[in-house]
């Protein structure tokens, strides 16, 4: 996040716009500051919602000046995998988008095939007409979207859904905000065989994973949110958990810390009431044999 | 004679920007919006008929102009209204109803007398866009 308003440049004047004010004036930077403190690394996400956001900015004040004639299309695809914050980041997307006046509400709908493949013929249409009714005038984000194709079956219903969306994303551009979110290998597997798609999505976004160091800053967020606390041993054996967990199978960045401090706190809650007496300090410290337990540390147990 | 019947019929036909614009304002109040037609624009006519479902749950006005125009297509030369109800405890009324299309042509209404008992007179309005059967109302445009 740049800061706007440089030393050097002409000042504002009837021929010189204030963009800096502009972008004081919409409030953008405190969401953006948000997400900068919320989401714990994510770099190359954060950069391009900045890029987004000044996008919109400069063709607001184009727009108003007379230069552009229409809205940029924002359509987008979320990459990554499972827990890196697609989500999460999309809620703040529509939040941004919002803000700059690219849509009316922040209304984030979350749907996946279900909610647009019917079950019988001539049910597909009325569903999908449906839901992207609710979603314009906000962002419609489609979790897994490659499951809308099936390749194996042609006379599969997802086809038709395909194909309304197509027709929307293209009528209502200034309205509607899709974005496409899943794996990166099978989201590309479907744009290569939905060639509409790609060529309709402005912006690809990849969510990389997190790195150990991050995912425990995320966890002792999560913590830090509903007022609990690592105890400085248990620091160290969270560390040693994310490491060792990573390496296992279903591995889902943020989902699984969140899932491991779930059983934590659900374990801490059976030692506290087992101990009978505590202080208010205990009830909201995380220790280490409440981490240690996990079935994470079976296989690399000393001795086992 | 120009049908004067619910909101803003005082003032000149609403433009679609003006309409959508009134649409937002329903939707921002959580109103559910509903497109009626007929060509019977008697004043106690008060059950139009609709046009699709009333939309609930909408975040922009673009889905309402997008069925009214399919409703313009198909009603070429009827009276079409675009109705708001709040479905709030206290109202669960109709909060907003104006007008969106009218016919080209409006022959308007006849005062009809009537003798009852004693030389009492009966008034009673009726339009002359009813004297044909349904489907010839409006046509000669």
């Amino acid at each position: 996040m740049s800061d706007a308003s440089g030393p050097t440049g002409p000042a504002a004047g009837p021929d010189n716009i204030d963009l800096a004010s502009e972008r004081a004036e919409s409030g953008i930077d405190v969401y953006l500051a948000e997400l900068d403190t919320s989401l714990i690394g994510l770099a190359p996400v954060k950069a391009r919602i900045a890029e987004i956001a000044s996008l919109l900015l400069v063709s607001r004040v184009r727009e108003r000046l007379g230069l552009a004639t229409t809205k940029p299309t924002l359509h987008m695809s979320f990459t990554g995998n499972p827990g890196t914050g697609k989500t999460t980041v999309a809620k703040t997307m529509a939040e941004v988008l919002h803000r700059l006046g690219y849509i009316r509400t922040s209304r984030l709908i979350t749907v996946s095939r279900d909610d647009l493949v019917g079950e019988y013929i001539g049910h597909t249409a009325p569903k999908t007409k449906e839901v992207l009714k609710r979603a314009m005038g906000g962002v419609l984000f489609i979790d897994e979207a490659y499951y809308l194709y099936r390749a194996e079956n042609e006379r599969d219903y997802g086809q038709e859904a395909i194909e309304i969306l197509l027709q929307v994303m293209e009528d209502n551009r200034d309205d509607l905000v899709v974005i496409l979110a899943g794996y990166a290998d099978r989201m590309e597997h479907f744009f290569s065989s939905n060639p509409g798609f790609r060529s309709r999505m402005a912006h690809h976004i990849e969510f990389p994973d997190y790195s150990d160091r991050e995912l425990v800053a995320i966890g002792e967020l999560m913590l830090r949110e509903q007022n609990y606390r690592l105890s400085p041993a248990a620091e160290a054996t969270f560390a040693e958990y994310v490491a060792l967990r990573r390496r296992q199978p279903h591995f889902a960045n943020a989902r699984s810390v969140r899932n491991a401090l779930d059983r934590a706190k659900l374990r801490q809650a059976e030692r506290l009431v087992n101990s009978g007496v505590v202080s208010v300090e205990a009830l909201s410290t995380i220790e280490r044999e409440d981490i240690l337990v996990s079935r994470v540390f079976d296989d690399n147990r000393p001795g086992s | 004679m120009r049908l004067t019947q619910g909101a803003f019929s005082y003032l000149p036909d609403l433009t679609d920007e003006q309409i959508e614009a009134q649409v937002n304002y329903c939707i921002d109040h959580g109103w559910a919006v509903n497109i009626e037609y007929t060509d019977d624009p008697h004043p106690r006519n008060t059950y139009w008929e609709m046009w699709g479902m009333p939309s609930f749950d909408l975040a922009s006005a673009r889905p309402v102009l997008d069925a009214l125009q399919a409703c313009r297509e198909s009603f070429t030369n009827h009276y079409i209204r675009i109705s708001a109800s709040d479905s709030e405890k206290g109202w669960e009324s109709l909060r907003l109803s104006f007008i969106a299309q009218r016919p080209a042509v409006e022959p308007g209404f006849q005062v009809v007398r009537s003798n009852g008992p004693g030389r009492q007179i009966n008034y009673t309005t009726r339009s002359y866009a009813t004297d044909q059967p349904p489907e010839q109302r409006y046509r000669d445009v």
